[in-house]
């Protein structure tokens, strides 16, 4: 059966129906007309699993300003967080977070029926002397609330949904994005969207590593395809393991559960955390605690000689376990079969959150070199962008402050800037690229399994380009890579049908996540310092007379080169990190 | 350990007909089915079609019958079921391959009760205040993940699709307790008819069902009991902040 191609024009395509693909569809669509093309149902998004919070100085509980939000995001990415974009997070946070309210958000409450607000790695009141209560909450599902609240205003205002499309291309001409290309999975399809901006809101990758919290489809699909077409990825090296994963599993435990009380042991009963970070202690930054697991644990003082903590919830009240840690406490009784209420959980350090991506200013425009020069009609955030306001390493809680934030700030963009453009004309050959790799996948004769690349893929990145990092291993890993990419080209879909063919998807996303783990190997080689989440064994210390930049990685001719930026600095100089 | 897993495998393009198929694969007895479900896909049959996403029972996309009854296939672990394991997809919707079914029907029911808050109130500088007694009155069904699995069990849904279903009565109860919503009136008449609340005949299969172990059957009667009253109860009064 032949593959039929459909063309639709709009003003604005979004791509992806997580929390910053629908804050920008909520905004751009009162002003023009959009259209959010999603891999999954929109409520399938990944902001769903967000359980702790989001964090906001609304000061509901103690005092709290977007300044110490700001200082505290900046120390804890290592400094290398755009300072100006932080302090836009930080202020518009705030009404942010009161906005979602308005939208029906319903957060936890205080006595006075206020939202309610608990404490968060790495959240400080007066530049780090204590921890502050920050994240806004509802229970331990705030990104499942986040999720459902943002979709049912898009249904209220009308937004059009294209619901279990894959993207397959970015088009670009004339050194302006033209649209999309996309895989309507229910049909085999092919859409062509022609549209005058494209937001691309297509999540994380850590479907890269063998051990990792994120869903089975966050490929980094946008990041690749946009790799590809010219645009750089920025800061790939850092790559942020969450301390508190289900053993093997990698399921997340909040750390919600540690700002409640709960601490982390290692096999000998002690709180070791206090070693590493006398201060903040169980709630330092989670780069700090998963290196100190790894140290622990490395050091013989693992649980039972193996690769793992303990996580101690049975200090606490038991009905604060049940009633503001419901689901945690369901996946460990379900998963695990330890009930922690009277038991200690095996947790251990698991792929969680790309601080890197898609570069962009903060609009949410893609700037495409150095010199920040604006990709006309090509915007990203969340995730996949970078923007950067994470640095080398991600806070609790500002992953749901990024998306809002800078998801309604690229669909106000938008909105404001279409109504004097006209529509781009598509390239030529707009359906060529999509044409021939899914062609090449479903002829191929190779006999090459995607799955089995793909286990072997997330075997070496977990193994060597993970929590500690050393130059033979990177250089071992790159090695992988690169034989991984040629057998890539003889990879056979053996499913020939149009109708949800979920094996040419699969075999799809192994090639984002081959071209994702290149990059980022490629940038944590380069890297010749220790930075937030970006620890060189080789090379222990920070060095901010040479790093202290932004790294962009381009694909050029079968390689990749790699080129910096300056990191904007404004109210806080660098200082040595200590919590 | 080996293990034996029965799928009701349905491909169009192929045949028209569904088909039973066995398949003995590798697991571990703490693996979820959803891991048996990849086994297969991976290692015997890479065209097997099912939806899945986070893996552990959040984003709602895996709900399917296993031995007879709807589970995520990600939140039953194969220790605790008997082998062989049969799997089928959700009754109820067309089935499109294998284990998809078509959710368009049920996201239009879900429409249909306007799952969002309505309010027109003038909006205030900070938030709007609710006591914490009256945000735990809804709080059960605020746990929805619109999987399906509640109406896709349900004999009253079974026997009539017209029937709004439990899932979209979840979603408007979690609006008709909301002491923040002023929209009881505008969902009156999708529940408040033959095909709304009043089509449940309290059969438990719903809450047995469902994966977020949201009392169900409980919720379609407080709504139920709201539209028979006239009204949600009062909100409780918030003191003034200091």
């Amino acid at each position: 059966m032949a593959r039929q191609v459909i063309h639709h024009e709009y003003d604005a395509v979004i791509v992806g129906a997580g929390g910053a693909g629908l804050m920008a569809a909520l905004e751009a669509s009162k002003r023009c007309r959009v259209a959010v093309v999603s891999k999954l149902y929109p409520t399938r998004s990944h902001t769903g699993t967000a359980q702790g919070g989001i964090g906001a100085a609304l000061g509901n509980l103690e005092p709290d300003s977007w300044e110490w939000h700001m200082f505290d995001t900046v120390k804890g990415g290592d400094y290398l967080p755009d300072q100006d974009a932080v302090e836009v997070m930080c202020r518009e946070a705030i009404d942010v977070v009161y906005s979602l309210e308005h939208m029906g958000l319903p957060f936890n409450r205080t006595p006075e029926g206020k939202i309610d607000q608990r404490r968060f790695g790495g959240h400080t009141m007066e530049l780090g002397k204590a921890p502050v209560r920050r994240a806004c909450y509802a229970a331990d599902r705030t990104g499942h609330m986040i999720l459902q609240t943002l979709y049912q205003q898009c249904i209220k205002q009308g937004v059009a949904f294209f619901d279990e499309f894959h993207l397959t291309d970015v088009l670009v001409s004339g050194g302006r994005c033209a649209g999309v290309v996309a895989l309507c999975l229910a049909t085999g399809e092919l859409h062509c969207f022609r549209a005058k901006a494209v937001l691309l809101a297509t999540g994380g990758f850590g479907r890269m590593f063998k051990v990792t919290s994120n869903a089975h489809t966050l490929t980094g699909d946008g990041c690749s395809i946009v790799f590809r077409r010219g645009v750089p990825l920025e800061d790939m090296e850092f790559f942020q393991f969450h301390p508190t994963g289900i053993y093997k599993l990698g399921i997340l435990v909040t750390e919600g559960a540690r700002g409640e009380g709960g601490v982390l042991l290692n096999g000998k009963g002690e709180r070791f955390m206090e070693r590493y970070a006398p201060t903040m202690k169980d709630l330092a930054p989670r780069d700090m605690i998963s290196r100190a697991i790894y140290r622990e644990v490395q050091e013989g003082r693992g649980v039972d000689g193996k690769d793992y903590v303990h996580l101690d919830l049975t200090k606490l009240d038991p009905d604060v376990v049940e009633r503001k840690l419901p689901d945690i406490t369901d996946f460990v009784r379900t998963y695990l079969g330890v009930d922690p209420v009277k038991e200690l959980v095996p947790v251990q350090p698991t792929a969680h959150y790309a601080m890197g991506g898609i570069p962009t200013n903060t609009n949410a425009q893609v700037v495409a070199d150095a010199k920040n020069s604006v990709l006309t009609g090509l915007y990203a955030a969340g995730e996949c962008a970078c923007v950067s306001v994470h640095g080398g390493n991600r806070l609790g809680t500002n992953s749901l402050v990024d998306i809002v934030v800078f998801g309604r700030r690229g669909g106000r963009h938008i909105a404001e800037s279409v109504g004097k453009m006209e529509l781009p004309p598509l390239p030529s050959d707009a359906l060529s690229r999509s044409h021939e790799e899914i062609g090449r996948l479903t002829s191929n004769l190779g006999g090459e399994s995607a799955a089995a690349i793909r286990t072997e893929l997330q075997q070496v990145m977990m193994d060597r380009v993970s929590v500690y990092r050393e130059e033979t291993g990177l250089k071992e890993a790159l090695a992988t890579i690169s034989t991984l990419r040629s057998r890539y080209r003889k990879v056979e879909v053996e499913d020939r049908s149009l109708s949800y063919n979920t094996e040419l998807q699969e075999a799809l996303e192994l090639g984002y996540l081959l071209d994702l783990a290149w990059a980022t190997t490629v940038g944590a080689l380069a890297r010749t310092e220790s930075r937030g989440a970006h620890s060189r064994e080789d090379f222990p210390k920070r060095d901010d007379a040479n790093w202290l930049k932004h790294s962009l990685a381009f694909a050029t001719d079968g390689n990749i080169k790699l080129d910096y930026k300056p990191v904007s600095i404004t109210r806080f100089q660098p200082k040595e990190r200590i919590y | 350990m080996q293990i034996r897993i029965k799928i009701k495998r349905y491909n169009p393009e192929r045949e028209p007909k569904e088909q039973w198929r066995e398949y003995a694969v590798e697991a571990d007895p703490m693996d979820r089915v959803l891991d048996a479900l990849h086994a297969v896909k991976w290692q015997r049959d890479g065209s097997l079609a099912f939806r899945r996403s986070c893996a552990h029972g959040i984003c709602g996309s895996d709900a399917m019958m296993i031995n007879g009854r709807n589970r995520l296939a990600c939140k039953v672990l194969i220790k605790d079921l008997k082998q062989p394991i049969t799997i089928e997809p959700m009754r109820g919707f067309p089935v499109l391959k294998d284990l998809i079914v078509d959710m368009t029907r049920f996201f239009e029911k879900y429409r249909q009760v306007k799952p969002y808050l309505i309010n027109d109130t003038p909006e205030p500088k900070t938030e709007r205040l609710q006591s914490p007694e009256d945000r735990e009155r809804y709080d059960d069904t605020t746990k929805c993940i619109l999987c399906g699995a509640c109406t896709t069990a349900c004999p009253s849904f079974w026997a009539n699709k017209e029937y709004v279903g439990p899932a979209a009565i979840v979603q408007a109860h979690r609006f008709l307790f909301d002491s923040r919503d002023h929209g009881a009136a505008e969902r009156k008449p999708v529940l408040d008819d033959t095909m709304g609340v009043w089509r449940c005949r309290t059969i438990f299969s719903c809450t047995d069902a469902c994966p977020r172990g949201i009392q169900v059957t409980k919720a379609i009667g407080e709504v139920k009991k709201l539209l028979a009253t006239g009204g949600p109860p009062p909100a409780t009064a918030v003191p003034k902040p200091s």
